[in-house]
């Protein structure tokens, strides 16, 4: 039985996934889990003051040197409030950019694997810090964020109960998600 | 060096599942024995903790030509009382268990399986697997990473509370052994900590019946391997959040911060003094209760289409799991033990290596292994839903038993 039959109840759905390929590379790495090896790169170039402009274009994985369709760039800043030139978002707002977009995905991918058809997905982010951690007032204040709250407004043939599923399930295989819940080790080297 | 002796199976394991499938082949007149490292359901009786009583009712106790007899069918056994079950059904048709005897290895050829144990060797056509899904617990690298003064306790060697070091208890794990022993441990005065990662929860009844009832009625104890979506996932179901008890009582997070149980997230890291929970605990409690939800939804959907009704209680379902503020560290120094209720991963260190994946598990297809002549009963979703249940290891017995007799006949002409 190959899993990428759709069951005979489910109507085919159309949100852009292509879910059978996602099966069928899921096969390919089980038999082969070298092939499930990646590294996501990424290459920033400061430009001035808070300002600095990191560039993702190569990563490797399935098996050789991978490359993006074209180079993607982000600026990132600090806001005027903190007497900065405000020429991009915050580095803490990419991530909240990150955390989204692979969640999003997510929902996408897993409504598409439950015969789901979405029609609109919208998430809001919002998370909170306080600033005692990274302006060094308060040891016991970390600097990252406390919380960070995600709602998302759905339209979609679905009960609210299938809603909710679709998301639980997305955050349940979210890279962004397991990084920002769960530890990761950092290593930094200078030249 | 005693000659090895010459049987057409051996059977490891005298647990349930070895005793059922000594009763199959009794049935087909198979010529076997049954080897135990211990005495008649060893692990019943020597790696249970005190109050442990089975999730599942005593009707759901049935094995091979052995009905439930007792007087308390709604009841839920415990360890002692399952080991005098298991026994009784070995006496009853005078199962051939060779106690006290420890199989070191085993090697196959074509024709034949030789098993050398610590009381000679056997010479066998087949051979069953049958020691269980739960010989040796798991515990995750992270243990690693905490504070040296801790004791680690498994739910093997886990007796009681009094049995404890002095101090708080972490409970890592809150599926069916870490929830009842956390609760255990609260009802004791004890300050418990319970790292909660992914878990299933049900309701002990609904609607007045025991919910087994309900996942027997519905058909999900009975789906087969074959059928399910994803055997791997379904294989690796965390065990039931539920207990046994007289007065049937739920057991879920809510009931377990009712008793005074911190709740926090999975445990994900040590570092110095300090412990690491997930900030996923929110998602694994949401997730856990759409998961009840779906269960008990195809329970009215059933209710209904059988014209239940009418003579079941209204529907009512359990109230969702309070997430709380998040916990993401606390200080181990105030703790004492760690209980690592993390699961189990059965090895087979007296087994060829060949025959387990890269994780370590047995290789088979429904409980027929590659290689010819080997089979394995008793782990989770061998076959069934049921399989590792007491009740489910029978007709998982049966089928392997209609294999094996098969593999017998076409290897007879071979001597």
């Amino acid at each position: 039985m190959t899993i990428t039959e759709n069951s005979t109840e489910t109507p085919a759905v159309d949100n852009g996934v292509n879910v059978e390929a996602l099966l069928g590379a899921r096969d390919h790495m089980t038999e082969m889990p070298e092939l499930a090896q990646f590294t996501w790169r990424a290459d920033c170039e400061w430009v001035n003051g808070t300002h600095s402009r990191t560039t993702v274009e190569k990563f490797s994985g399935a098996g050789g040197e991978q490359t993006h369709r074209q180079p993607y760039s982000a600026d990132t800043d600090h806001p005027e409030l903190f007497a900065s030139a405000d020429n991009g978002p915050t580095p803490p707002e990419m991530l909240l950019i990150g955390l989204a977009g692979c969640l999003t995905a997510g929902v996408a991918s897993v409504a598409t694997h439950r015969g789901v058809q979405l029609r609109s997905v919208k998430a809001s982010v919002e998370a909170n810090m306080d600033l005692a951690g990274i302006l060094g007032i308060d040891s016991d204040v970390r600097n990252g964020f406390s919380t960070i709250q995600v709602h998302y407004d759905i339209d979609a043939d679905a009960t609210k109960a299938e809603l909710e599923g679709i998301v639980a399930q997305s955050q349940k295989r979210s890279a962004a998600f397991d990084v920002i819940a769960n530890p990761t080790s950092i290593v930094v080297s200078v030249n | 060096m005693t000659t090895p002796r010459t049987i057409d199976v051996v059977v490891i394991g005298g647990g349930q599942a070895g005793l059922a499938m000594s009763h199959c082949l009794t049935r087909r007149s198979v010529d076997h024995v049954v080897l135990e490292r211990g005495h008649t359901a060893n692990s019943w009786r020597t790696q249970r903790w005190d109050s442990l009583r089975l999730l599942t009712p005593n009707w759901l106790s049935r094995l091979p030509g052995w009905p439930y007899r007792g007087d308390d069918p709604d009841g839920y056994m415990t360890a002692l009382e399952v080991a005098a079950h298991l026994d009784d059904y070995r006496r009853a048709f005078d199962a051939p268990v060779r106690p006290a005897t420890s199989v070191l290895n085993i090697e196959s050829s074509e024709s034949a399986h030789t098993v050398a144990t610590d009381d000679g060797t056997w010479r066998a056509r087949a051979v069953v697997l049958a020691t269980g899904a739960c010989s040796d617990p798991h515990i995750p690298a992270v243990a690693r990473d905490l504070p040296d003064h801790l004791d680690h306790v498994s739910p093997i060697h886990y007796r009681n509370p009094g049995q404890l070091a002095d101090g708080g208890v972490l409970v890592v794990g809150a599926s069916a052994s870490g929830l009842q022993i956390a609760d255990e441990l609260s009802r004791a005065g004890r300050e418990v900590t319970l790292a909660v990662g992914d878990h299933v929860r049900l309701p002990r009844t609904y609607r007045g019946m025991d919910i087994h009832w309900w996942m027997d009625a519905v058909g999900q104890l009975d789906e087969r391997y074959d059928e399910v979506p994803d055997i791997g996932r379904a294989r690796r179901l965390p065990s039931l959040q539920l207990v046994g008890t007289p007065e049937r009582r739920d057991l879920d997070l809510n009931a377990a911060a009712a008793n005074g149980a911190r709740l926090v997230g999975r445990l994900v890291g040590g570092s110095g003094h300090r412990a690491q929970f997930s900030g996923s605990f929110a998602n694994m409690c949401a997730s856990a209760d759409l998961k009840q939800g779906r269960l008990l939804d195809l329970c009215d959907e059933y209710a209904t289409a059988h014209g239940l009704d009418g003579e079941l209680a209204e529907p009512s379902r359990p109230a969702p799991t309070a997430v709380g503020t998040p916990v993401l560290e606390a200080d181990l120094r105030p703790i004492g033990t760690v209980v690592w209720a993390t699961g189990f991963r059965p090895t087979y260190p007296w087994l060829d290596p060949r025959l387990l994946d890269r994780k370590g598990r047995l290789v088979h297809d429904g409980g027929v292994l590659p290689v010819p002549g080997m089979y394995v009963l008793g782990l989770p979703f061998l076959r069934r839903r049921k399989s590792s249940f007491l009740d489910g290891v029978g007709p998982d017995a049966d089928d392997v038993a209609t294999h094996l007799v098969g593999h017998l006949a076409t290897t007879a002409c071979r001597v």
